[in-house]
């Protein structure tokens, strides 16, 4: 592995260029076009069966059968591979989390950092005494087996579990799903304050409203294609987005 | 079409010939060749359409073939059991009951195992029944019974080869015709429904347990069949035909000639049988000593086709032949009487209640104390965030996934403790949120499923297709239904081949050929242009105007508010509100629950 | 049957249950990590028997043959893999592993008399012939079906297992052989005689549990395994590689399967298709382990061997037939206590 050159502000770190993914002969994504540049939190909202989770699936390399280009840092991968994309730096916290229940959540963080060691970096205790003090939940829990932790817990077991490999983007698939109103909060102002500690993030969610407050930009996903894009704030502001995400019929914005 | 009949009727020709042509050789290696394909092709029907796979068959073959070489060589038997000597017939006749009653307790043992516990199971009493052959005194040990009788067959003897060879032919002939028949028909849809369809074709009302002992009861009785033929042509049994290997090579046949075809087995068998003659003869000169090396070539091929071509050779033959069996579907839509439809319900009738319901998954609880009601005519949405336990509720009404504490009233009968197949003859019918369809089967067969109850013809008659009135009518039902819901330019499709909103509109097609009061569907709006969704909202509208009950679970809020008589809101496995739309909509703990971001 | 031969039974019964827990734990951790249920485990039992059996009396291993092929044909695969994906520097280490080790080998063995090294050096010898070959068997036939459903990656397992009995048989032939005793010592217990080789046996197994019980709990590899047992994807999000944990586990599992061999070979006339047996009844301790818990498997396998012990006693003409009907109401009882649930793929 190559050191990692510092990226300068303006760089692009994940450029998705006509991403189409099909499943047998449905296609599910259609020509999306991606941008992610450093030390930004872009997102993705949209309906359900949009295809953001399958997007976010396909950019870190789950889903095999695709057409067009994703590059990045500068790579372009002829094949991307889940190994190959987290070595080069992508973490993915997934949709439903996908833990090692019966694994202590420490073991769990440990294995967070297992592509770091692989590429003879021993640095994971550090890094986890650093996801304790963000996540002082977990500590408490060190010894508990995973499955036994409640939805917020997970969440931020997830989180902390992708951000022990040190990762230069983390991609968050609806990082609010299924937690209550206060455990939400609780996970944006962490992601929040991941962005000002300097991790890039490529953020999908459902929740529209608490999306566009922490992104700096963000795309409109329907039916497999980029309907919209724009600041996050323009987005917020537009007419059409309020009347179709934000809130039922456009009422408020909490 | 007129292709495939012709290449069919020169294939019957070329097979009724063959003897007349053929050195004595070949027409002992086709002689093998139909025997084994006998068995293949009830494993073609158990593994390839069923996908129930058994390494165990040569040991029902033993069962056949261990039965008429005792029954007719045996000096004393038993009074009861001395008639069955007298007829190598009579013994076919009681080796089929063997087999049948053998296979009944295997089944009932083991049909019930999870994906990889049932293969594993065949295996172990695949070995079981083979050490019993070799291990029994009245069998004869590991030397086995010699001076089995000839066949006669109305009179005349068949003795040699050439006789044996119309006899085992005609008898895999019709096994194949029996074999197409059921495929084609509303248990065969059932039993195509068992790989990967199960929980659906449960909610469509099939009893999939029976259409698995079916399966395995009729691939057991093909190879009792053969091993039968072959104890009367070779005219002694030992127990090494019938070991494990050779259930495995069995197995082989199937896959390599194409698991899911009828034909395959065939091609399986000939392609197997002719290279193991080969091998034999040609690997002892190659490697300089004598064994069965031709496992060493058999392992490897086999290893090779499923990374290659896991569908067998089959498919790639038939590819040769231009006209596919789609297109002879294709010229018509089916056409008859209408099914009998349930009494019309009255006005506002209390169809469903929930009471209490609460659902828990090992600890966690999903759904707490939900209740509600849906009556006639009336359209009920369930809404709520992602993971609010809406699709929780839908397996507990629907009996897919039973409910852990509460009551449930289906048209004023408790059903909380039914399953999902008594709950659909009641008269419900759902869709799924994650889209359960049978891909590879036409739109027409998909929805087909979903009239399943409102057929009743057996197994028997499917053999035989003396239930074509019937499955017309099934199938016309099932065409009205792709009308309605407008999928008809579809109909002869590839289920799997639509797009995914397209499929959940199949869905609904499905549900609704099932002749339900009450409906139950899970996200049908997801994945649906525009117009699409308008044109499901009229749909549902219209149902609702015919009096049917429909439960709505949607993330789409404008489709819901547009449609929804009440709406019933979800968060955290909890009701945490309910009334009209409008209601809903100024509800401060729904915006609450829906709109919970950062302050 | 009288306590002195209840005892010798259950003597018997404990050594061949020892070496059928040693492979219920294999089975269970290949099926776990990989989803393959690996009916070639037996295949190695003989392997490990018959490679040290050979060295043992001079002759050159047929496995040696196996190894050079199965590594050219790697090596060929997976050059034109490089070639085609244009990732030419793996190329070098594709070669070391499937062209370098195994001709290194083969010049080892041609060197060296096998038949007069001491006897540990044999057993290292076999283990180096053996080995690799798990690797290797997941890489040519399971890796590119890794993702195949559980049934495919069953028949491919059942294919391997014929190949390595056909092979087997050509390096081997018809005839069984037995290896010398590790130790022609005694111990008495109380009213028991116990063979060196059996407390060998049970000391081995013992040692060999305790240091894969060390590997999966406290190595980063070996949780590494565990977590692709529990959970592929979010493995795979760790940058845990399939392929890696699936030559890993095949790894351990030829291990094993050679060991065991080499533990029994000196108290069993081992024949080119015996593995295949031993392995199934590997299985069924396995099976009652769910093909999930280890020590449930153990104690199945343990309990498998000591059926078939007192068996041999009272029904020896249906010691098979009677174990291989055991698995019946375990497979019964497991389908009553696992809840099922459809798995539609």
């Amino acid at each position: 592995m190559s050191p990692k050159p510092m990226p300068t502000a303006t760089d692009g770190i994940l450029k998705v260029r006509d991403l189409s993914v099909s499943y047998g002969k449905v296609e599910a994504l259609h020509h999306v076009n991606i941008d992610v540049t450093v030390g930004q939190i872009v997102t993705v909202i949209g309906p359900n069966g949009a295809g953001k989770t399958t997007m976010l699936a396909s950019i870190i390399g789950l889903l095999p059968h695709q057409t067009g280009e994703i590059m990045f840092f500068g790579e372009t991968p002829v094949k991307i591979e889940v190994e190959r994309m987290v070595a080069l730096g992508m973490s993915l916290v997934p949709e439903n989390r996908e833990l090692f229940g019966e694994m202590s959540v420490e073991d769990n963080l440990l294995l967070g950092a297992f592509m770091r060691h692989r590429l003879g970096y021993r640095d994971e205790r550090e890094t986890m005494t650093h996801i304790y003090r963000i996540f002082p939940r977990l500590k408490e829990r060190q010894k508990q087996k995973a499955a036994t932790l409640s939805g917020g817990e997970r969440q931020m077991l997830a989180v902390g579990r992708a951000l022990m490999a040190k990762p230069r983007l983390l991609l968050l698939d609806e990082p609010s799903l299924g937690l209550a109103p206060l455990i939400v909060r609780e996970i944006f102002h962490i992601i929040a304050d991941l962005k000002k500690s300097g991790v890039s993030m490529l953020l999908v969610e459902q929740n529209a409203c608490a999306a566009l407050q922490v992104a700096d930009y963000a795309y409109v996903l329907e039916t497999g294609e980029v309907a919209m894009e724009g600041s996050a704030a323009e987005l917020a502001d537009d007419p059409r987005v309020i009347e179709s995400y934000l809130g039922l019929g456009g009422d408020v914005c909490l | 079409m007129k292709r495939r009949y012709l290449i069919l009727v020169g294939f019957l020709v070329l097979i009724a010939l063959g003897p007349l042509i053929l050195p004595e050789f070949y027409v002992t290696l086709l002689n093998y060749i139909g025997l084994y394909a006998i068995v293949a092709l009830g494993l073609v029907l158990l593994t390839g359409v069923g996908g129930l796979t058994s390494f165990g068959q040569a040991a029902f073959v033993g069962l056949g073939a261990y039965s008429t070489a005792y029954l007719t060589t045996a000096s004393e038997l038993p009074v009861w059991m001395a008639p069955f000597g007298a007829s190598p017939w009579l013994a076919l006749l009681v080796g089929l009951a063997l087999t049948a009653m053998v296979a009944l307790l295997l089944g009932a043992l083991t049909l019930r195992l999870s994906g990889h516990y049932l293969p594993l199971g065949t295996i172990a009493w695949g070995i079981s029944i083979y050490f019993l052959f070799g291990n029994l005194e009245f069998l004869g040990g590991h030397t086995g019974i010699t001076g089995i009788p000839s066949l006669s067959v109305l009179g005349l003897e068949v003795r040699y080869g050439r006789e044996f060879y119309y006899l085992i032919w005609a008898m895999l002939l019709v096994a194949v015709w029996l074999t197409q028949n059921l495929l084609d028909s509303r248990e065969g849809r059932a039993i195509r429904a068992l790989k990967g369809g199960t929980l659906m074709a449960e909610a469509m009302g099939v009893d999939t347990a029976r259409s698995k002992t079916v399966i395995f009861l009729i691939a057991a009785l093909y190879a009792c069949l053969s091993g039968w033929l072959y104890a009367h042509l070779q005219r002694f049994v030992n127990p090494t035909p019938f070991g494990l290997h050779i259930g495995i090579e069995y197995l082989f046949m199937a896959v390599l000639g194409g698991a899911a075809h009828v034909w395959g087995a065939l091609l399986g068998a000939g392609v197997i049988t002719i290279l193991k003659q080969w091998l034999q003869d040609l690997l002892p000169k190659i490697f300089g000593s004598s064994g069965n090396f031709e496992v060493i070539v058999f392992g490897v091929m086999m290893v090779l086709m499923l990374q290659r071509a896991r569908d067998g050779l089959w498919p790639i033959l038939a590819k040769l032949i231009p006209d596919s069996a789609g297109d002879r579907e294709r010229s018509s839509v089916p056409h008859a009487d209408p099914l009998p439809k349930k009494p019309l319900l009255q006005a506002s009738e209390q169809l469903l209640e929930a009471k209490d319901v609460v659902k828990e998954f090992g600890g966690l609880v999903a759904s707490n104390n939900m209740s509600f009601s849906v009556r006639s005519g009336e359209v009920l949405a369930l809404i709520g965030p992602n993971g609010a336990g809406k699709s929780t509720m839908f397996n507990c009404i629907s009996g897919v996934d039973p409910a852990t504490s509460g009551k449930i009233f289906f048209r004023g009968e408790p059903v909380e403790k039914l399953n999902s197949r008594e709950i659909a003859r009641l008269g419900m019918s759902r869709t799924f949120q994650h889209v359960r369809l049978l891909p590879t089967m036409s739109v027409l067969e998909n929805v087909a499923i979903g009239a399943h109850l409102r057929g009743s013809r057996g197994v028997l008659s499917a053999l035989l297709h003396l239930e074509r009135a019937e499955e017309q009518r099934l199938k016309a039902e099932a065409a009205r239904q792709i009308e309605r819901v407008g999928l008809k330019e579809h109909m002869f499709d590839q289920a799997g081949s639509l797009p995914l909103g397209k499929q959940r509109i199949l869905e609904i097609a499905r549900a609704l050929a099932a002749d339900p009061v009450l409906l139950l569907l899970d996200e049908p709006a997801a994945g649906l242009r525009y117009l699409e969704k308008q044109a499901l909202a009229d749909l549902l509208r219209r149902l609702r105007a015919e009096g049917m009950g429909i439960l709505l679970v949607e993330h789409d809020v404008d489709f819901v508010m547009g449609l929804a008589d009440r709406v019933v809101v979800m968060e955290f496995g909890e009701k945490i509100a309910e009334g009209l739309p409008e209601q809903v909509r100024q509800d401060p703990a729904v915006l609450e629950a829906y709109l919970g971001g950062v302050e | 049957m009288d306590m002195q031969i209840a005892l010798l039974l259950g003597q018997d019964g404990i050594t061949n249950g020892a070496i059928y827990a040693l492979l219920a734990l294999a089975l269970v951790l290949v099926f776990a990590v990989t989803r393959v249920i690996f009916i070639p485990q037996g295949e190695f039992v003989t392997l490990g028997a018959l490679t040290l059996a050979n060295l043992q009396a001079g002759k050159t291993p047929g496995t040696i043959w196996l190894l050079l092929g199965a590594g050219a044909a790697i090596a060929v695969i997976d050059c034109t893999i490089s070639l085609r994906t244009g990732t030419i520097r793996r190329i070098p280490r594709i070669l070391l592993w499937s062209v370098a080790y195994p001709c290194g080998t083969a010049l080892l063995l041609f060197l060296v008399n096998p038949a007069e090294l001491p006897m540990l050096a044999q057993v290292v010898l076999s283990l180096m012939l053996i080995m690799p070959l798990g690797p290797m068997i997941y890489r040519l036939a399971f890796q590119p079906v890794a993702e195949a459903s559980v049934l495919v990656l069953l028949i491919v397992s059942v294919a391997v297992h014929l190949t390595l009995v056909g092979l087997g048989l050509l390096f081997f032939g018809a005839e069984g052989s037995r290896t010398l005793a590790f130790s022609d010592a005694t111990f008495k217990f109380g009213s028991i005689l116990m063979s060196g080789q059996t407390v060998l046996v049970l000391a081995s197994s013992a040692l060999l549990i305790a240091a894969l019980f060390w590997f999966f709990e406290r190595t980063l590899y070996g949780k590494a395994l565990r977590a692709t047992a529990i959970n592929r994807t979010g493995a795979r999000l760790m940058g845990i590689s399939t392929v890696m944990a699936g030559r890993l586990s095949f790894l351990l599992a030829a291990m094993i399967g050679a060991l065991s061999g080499i533990l029994i070979a000196p108290i069993a006339t081992i024949y080119y298709d015996t593995g295949f047996l031993i392995g199934l009844k590997g299985f069924v301790g396995a099976i009652v382990g769910g093909l999930a818990s280890y020590p449930v498997a153990a104690a199945g396998a343990l309990l498998v061997g000591l059926l078939e012990a007192y068996s041999s006693f009272w029904a020896s003409a249906f010691k098979e037939v009677l174990v291989f009907t055991l698995i019946i109401p375990v497979l019964m009882w497991r389908s009553l206590t696992t809840h099922h649930v459809e798995q539609d793929e």
